[in-house]
C-alpha cells in the first residue's frame, strides 16, 4: 500500500511516501493510523491528534472509517489551504 | 474548461484573450487574481512555498470546475494555480468564468475561488524572520466555501 504524507504531517514523518505492507488486521483509515503510531515516535508525534489529520484514498476526500485494502492510495495530510 | 497547475507565472490578460478571441456569444468575463501578502499574523513574510498533490489537485479543480459550469451557463471557464516558492507580490492563483451575462460570471467566479481555497489539495509554508511556519485552515475560508453548499445556482439566498 502506498501511504502519501504532505506539508506538516510529511516534515514530522520525514518522508512524503512510503510503501508499506498492511496488516490483515487493519481496515480502515482509522485502523491504519493507529498503526503507523506503532512504528515509532516520529509517526506517534505526527498522528497524535488525528482531529487535525485529513485523508484522501485513491484521491478522493474521505473519512476516518473508510475502508481500504492492499493497493489504495493513502494520502494523510492537514487541512488544505490553496488559494 | 482548463485547469493548470504550474510552477510558472501567468499573464491575466493573454490568458483572458485566449479564452475571448473569436467569441462573440460571452457577454462578460469575471477573473478572481490570488497574490502572497507580505504580512500574516502581524510577522513579515519572506516568501511562501506552496505544496500540493499532484494528480489529486487536477482532479479536485476538474471537479470544482465541472460544478461551476453545472450550476451556471458559463461559456468558458480557467483556473491557474500556481505552487512552489513564491515572493510577496507573486500571483498564486486565478480564476476566470465567462458568460453570456455578468451574474453568471461573477456568482461563479466567487464559487470557484471559495471551494478552491477549501477543497483543492494544496499546503503554503510561511518563511519569516522567526523561522518557517505552515499556514493554518482559517474558519472563514470553510464558511466562505459552505454558503455554496446549496446547489441553488444563486449565492443570494445562501449568503444572505
Amino acid at each position: 500500500m502506498k501511504i502519501l504524507y504532505f506539508a506538516w504531517l510529511r516534515q514530522r514523518v520525514g518522508a512524503g511516501e512510503e510503501t508499506v505492507d498492511l496488516p490483515e488486521d487493519v481496515r480502515n483509515v482509522a485502523g491504519l493510523i493507529d498503526w503507523l503510531k506503532t512504528r515509532g515516535p516520529k509517526y506517534e508525534e505526527a498522528f497524535r491528534d488525528t482531529s487535525a489529520i485529513r485523508v484522501a484514498v485513491n484521491q478522493e476526500f474521505a473519512n476516518l472509517d473508510a475502508a481500504i485494502a492492499t493497493g489504495d492510495e493513502i494520502a494523510l495530510f492537514p487541512p488544505m489551504t490553496g488559494g | 474548461m482548463s485547469v493548470r497547475v504550474q510552477r510558472e507565472d501567468f499573464d491575466i490578460g493573454a490568458e483572458i484573450a485566449a479564452l475571448t478571441d473569436g467569441r462573440t456569444d460571452i457577454g462578460g468575463v469575471a477573473t478572481f487574481m490570488g497574490l502572497v501578502r507580505d504580512v500574516a499574523g502581524g510577522e513579515k513574510i519572506a516568501a511562501m512555498t506552496l505544496e500540493h498533490y499532484p494528480g489529486m489537485t487536477e482532479k479536485m479543480l476538474g471537479g470544482i470546475e465541472a460544478e461551476a459550469r453545472a450550476r451556471w451557463p458559463l461559456d468558458a471557464t480557467l483556473i491557474i494555480h500556481r505552487y512552489g516558492r513564491l515572493a510577496p507580490g507573486d500571483r498564486i492563483v486565478l480564476v476566470v468564468t465567462a458568460s453570456a451575462h455578468r451574474t453568471a460570471a461573477i456568482e461563479s467566479c466567487e464559487f470557484l475561488i471559495d471551494w478552491l481555497k477549501t477543497r483543492a489539495p494544496f499546503w503554503k509554508l510561511e518563511e519569516t524572520g522567526a523561522g518557517t511556519q505552515w499556514v493554518a485552515a482559517r474558519e472563514s475560508d470553510d464558511h466562505a466555501a459552505a454558503r455554496w453548499d446549496e446547489p441553488s445556482g444563486s449565492a443570494n439566498k445562501a449568503a444572505e
